[in-house]
């Protein structure tokens, strides 16, 4: 029983991770298509590794912007990575000198990821591969992307721009599809959250909208205490 | 500033906001109300990201007909209770199939 959970949480840490990692090739691809270099690149993919973050300074150096305004974007984005910080000390309670390698590796999928587990034990399991996998993919695929900008094909053909909402879908569906309160508590703050998020889109910069969605919990959260 | 130092700053920056959350004092992250905010808020920043990455174009909403139809895919295998990774799946070959027909 438990070596089922801990073997399906290897097995979907892997599958998320090699799957979003390969959306390296098209950041490796829009940084240089941007004008940068294949290190600049690179350096982003190995000490930012935060996607968002990334494609959000890319394409302000793409669009000529302000890099200071292009800085703060990508510092905008990765706020949330503080917030997924937040949940997952509990759960992977990591203290000493591990503990500044395992910040590397709190991002979107990973939190999902491990989120979705039903024990904390597979939790751990799950964080770790999916941060493993993910982040060597994600790192070699920068690479081939940034080399091969003119020859690359553009991932949208193969369809990977569905893979990141579709993992995201995956993970949420299954605490949105019960019964009960909690259930009514959680759907209210994930449609909520969209709508913030899709009515904010045109009016603030990349990375805002995503931040702005987290103000569904606080209305939930003060309309029922406790 | 040039680039180099713009991506240092990024790189810097995106580290230490993940390494804030992670090291957060016992003391904050014991108190009910963090502890519920911090339970409940991947779950509002989770459905943003799907409803952005899914209709969003930088700060414009565009409907992109495969991409969207490779999500109702992926709705519907999820409703099937399909395996995580054939949801996956589903979505990136429907995208890719509807791209491939519509181009």
């Amino acid at each position: 029983m438990e070596t089922t959970t801990r073997s399906s949480a290897t097995r979907n840490g892997l599958g998320v991770g090699i799957a979003v990692g390969l959306s390296g090739v098209a950041f490796g691809a829009a940084a240089v298509t941007a004008g940068l270099s294949v290190a600049q690149a690179c350096v982003l993919s190995l000490f930012a590794f935060t996607g968002a973050s990334q494609f959000a300074l890319v394409g302000v150096v793409a669009g000529g912007g302000n890099l200071v305004a292009g800085t703060a974007g990508a510092m905008l984005l990765g706020a949330r990575n503080s917030l997924y910080g937040l949940r997952m000390a509990g759960v992977l309670d990591i203290r000493g000198w591990r503990r500044p390698l395992t910040a590397q590796g709190v991002i979107d999928e990973t939190t999902a990821v491990a989120l979705a587990q039903p024990d904390e034990e597979s939790s751990r399991t799950a964080f770790l591969v999916t941060f493993v996998s993910l982040y060597l993919t994600w790192n070699a695929t920068t690479l081939l992307g940034a080399l091969g900008t003119s020859w690359v094909a553009d991932p949208a053909v193969f369809g990977l721009d569905a893979v990141g909402p579709a993992t995201f879908l995956a993970i949420l569906w299954p605490r949105l599809t019960g019964s009960g309160p909690e259930t009514r508590a959680l759907r209210l703050i994930a449609g909520g959250g969209a709508a913030i998020a899709l009515a904010s889109t045109p009016f603030t910069p990349p990375g805002v909208p995503v931040l702005l969605a987290s103000m569904a919990v606080l209305a939930v959260i003060l309309r029922r205490p406790k | 500033m040039t680039l180099w130092w713009a991506i240092v700053a990024t790189c810097a920056a995106c580290y230490a906001l993940k390494l804030a959350g992670l090291s957060a004092p016992r003391r904050i992250l014991d108190h009910p109300g963090v502890q519920r905010f911090a339970t409940l808020v991947p779950v509002a920043l989770l459905a943003a990201l799907i409803a952005v990455q899914t209709f969003g174009h930088g700060q414009a909403l565009h409907l992109d007909w495969p991409r969207t139809a490779g999500m109702g895919a992926a709705v519907l295998a999820l409703l099937l209770r399909a395996p995580f990774l054939v949801v996956l799946a589903v979505a990136a070959v429907v995208t890719a199939a509807l791209r491939h027909l519509l181009s």
